[in-house]
């Protein structure tokens, strides 16, 4: 495997409080390849989230951050506001949760995807066009140019999440980070939305760091997962590996908790016959 | 037909309109809640299934069609009548966070649903709530707290306790595990189960998730486009699925063993249906709306 694009070393992130300093996330390290899908598994408070904000420098202020994360090579743990800047979106993309609050409301989807390379790579306002064209392309939009004429408002939210995504590979970052994308979203249009993604991988060889809760959605679309509890990695390998033979017992009780069509109706099958008896 | 379905409705309609445009949430639904069974209603955002739920429970007043609690139809009867008799159905919503008030000691706001009723001593009102609280598996001394004192399950669980408070025959769920880790889940929808053989209790239960739909249902309604599309049998619908739209509900569900490949899938085309589309039963009660301009 190629060397890796994103590597987190010993990070910690912490809130002084007045209880005493509260661990947001405690001492963890990982590495992200490019052509690669690394999942974050947990619950909420497990610090995957926070994992994500602190790679994008996007933590509150009172949070402290130690460790090294290092992105193409280059250390940015410690860069400052104005560097980061070059980081995020060229290097990393993000994608978020809910689309519609990461939209503006009030520009046109061109105005919103052209502003990024324009910032950043200097680009003229045409060649952007022409880009952010190709990206929603990429995205499986069939009329581009349709949508970039409108307002998030006007999109379905399986839309907007596809015009989230496109907006961040506009500038061709070597990795994604996608926070719970498609939670905020129907299952059909979940699963539309993970197949794009695992076709990005495949196609464009992007690494993804996805964010999620929700182990199925690991089983079928990630390569490699950590599972995260109270800010630190509790396992980590082989998607077949950890979900297959799970080592650590907060793993297994995951697994055991996450319901799925089958075992509900075993459940619910048991649950009767003991009623009859 | 020999025993009366606790609630039914027929023929529902519900649109609402908004900047000149009209939105049909329901086209036409009709839908027996029978005694002692949990009916789920399963379908996607913009189905209808929550505006179908709030009718139900009086909190929308549809458009047209029939609504019947226990034997006698309701919507046609004065406001003051209605409410009373809708006093049986009660509602347990989505978000634990927002349908709890943060001003007011939960013990409070479990009471008013006793004192709504008509109860008026608080030292009597006090004392059931105590004993609600014993039965969603909270402490007693709880009725005193605020909400931002409990977690989301928590919450839940006094929203459930606040929706039992003034004895209903018809809960109606909308969501109610959506917003929790899916270890709290678990524990919410076994407490829905349990309550349930404690007393004369009926469920609808409005759900997106089709695995917590098999865990709790009995029977299931599958809602698309303001209508019923499929309604059988939990087991029927998730083993024999046969409108495509089920088919394609039921083949999203993130599962083990699968691989996703980045290939796209073959787009169903989903049938269009009208008023005139009647149901075929194929069996034991599953029933399927047929389109009959495919035909």
């Amino acid at each position: 495997m190629s060397a890796p694009y994103l590597s987190v070393r010993n990070l910690s992130v912490t809130f002084p409080t007045k209880a005493g300093t509260f661990h947001a996330i405690d001492d963890i390290s990982f590495d992200l390849a490019r052509g690669e899908i690394l999942a974050l598994v947990g619950e909420s408070g497990s610090g995957k989230s926070m994992t994500s904000l602190s790679i994008m420098h996007l933590l509150p202020e009172a949070a402290e951050m130690s460790g090294r994360i290092e992105i193409d090579g280059r250390d940015i743990s410690a860069l400052g506001r104005r560097e980061i800047e070059d980081v995020r979106g060229a290097k990393v993309g993000m994608i978020f949760q809910e689309p519609m609050t990461s939209l503006n409301p009030v520009l046109t989807i061109a105005r919103q995807m052209t502003e990024g390379p324009v910032r950043h790579n200097g680009v003229s306002r045409r060649d952007a066009l022409a880009t952010a064209r190709t990206c929603l392309e990429d995205v499986g939009i069939a009329e581009p140019d349709r949508v970039l004429a409108q307002y998030p408002h006007q999109l379905s939210g399986g839309m907007r999440q596809r015009v989230m995504i496109a907006a961040s590979l506009a500038l061709q970052p070597g990795i994604l980070i996608a926070d719970e994308p498609t939670t905020a979203l129907d299952v059909t249009v979940q699963s539309q939305v993970l197949d794009l993604l695992v076709d990005l991988k495949a196609r464009l060889g992007s690494g993804i760091l996805l964010i999620t809760h929700d182990i199925g959605v690991v089983a079928e679309t990630a390569d490699r997962v950590a599972v995260m509890r109270g800010g630190r990695i509790l396992e980590m390998g082989a998607v077949d590996n950890v979900l297959g033979v799970p080592q650590h017992d907060y793993t297994k009780a995951l697994l055991a908790s996450h319901l799925t069509v089958e075992k509900g109706l075993m459940q619910r099958g048991a649950q009767c016959e003991r009623a009859r008896q | 037909m020999t025993s009366k379905p606790l609630l039914r409705v027929e023929g529902l309609r519900k649109s609402f309109s908004a900047n000149r445009h009209t939105v049909h949430a329901l086209n036409g639904v009709s839908l027996a809640l029978e005694q002692g069974e949990t009916l789920g209603i399963i379908g996607e955002s913009g189905s209808g299934k929550s505006t179908l739920g709030r009718i139900a429970v009086g909190l929308e007043t549809p458009t047209a069609g029939e609504l019947h609690v226990e034997g006698m139809r309701i919507d046609t009867m004065s406001p003051r009548l209605r409410r009373d008799k809708l006093r049986r159905c009660q509602m347990i919503f989505q978000d634990p966070y927002s349908s709890l008030n943060p001003r007011l000691p939960v013990g409070r706001q479990i009471g008013e649903g006793l004192f709504a009723r008509g109860e008026s001593d608080w030292r009597a009102i006090d004392a059931t709530v105590a004993d609600l609280l014993d039965r969603v598996g909270l402490k007693r001394e709880f009725a005193k707290r605020y909400p931002h004192e409990f977690s989301g399950g928590q919450r839940q669980r006094i929203a459930i306790a606040r929706a039992l408070a003034p004895d209903p025959h018809i809960v109606v769920a909308d969501e109610p595990v959506s917003a929790l880790d899916v270890s709290i889940q678990a524990q919410i929808l076994d407490l829905l189960a349990e309550l349930k053989k404690q007393g004369d209790l009926s469920y609808i239960f409005i759900s997106h998730d089709m695995a917590v739909v098999a865990r709790l249902c009995d029977r299931v309604a599958v809602m698309h486009r303001g209508r019923i599309v499929e309604c059988g049998s939990v087991s029927a619908i998730i083993e024999n699925p046969q409108h495509p739209y089920t088919r394609n509900l039921l083949d999203a569900v993130p599962r083990f063993g699968r691989r996703r490949t980045g290939q796209k899938p073959v787009v169903v085309r989903l049938p269009l249906h009208n008023d005139g589309d009647c149901f075929i039963d194929v069996g034991e009660g599953h029933v399927v709306l047929q389109s009959a301009s495919s035909e």
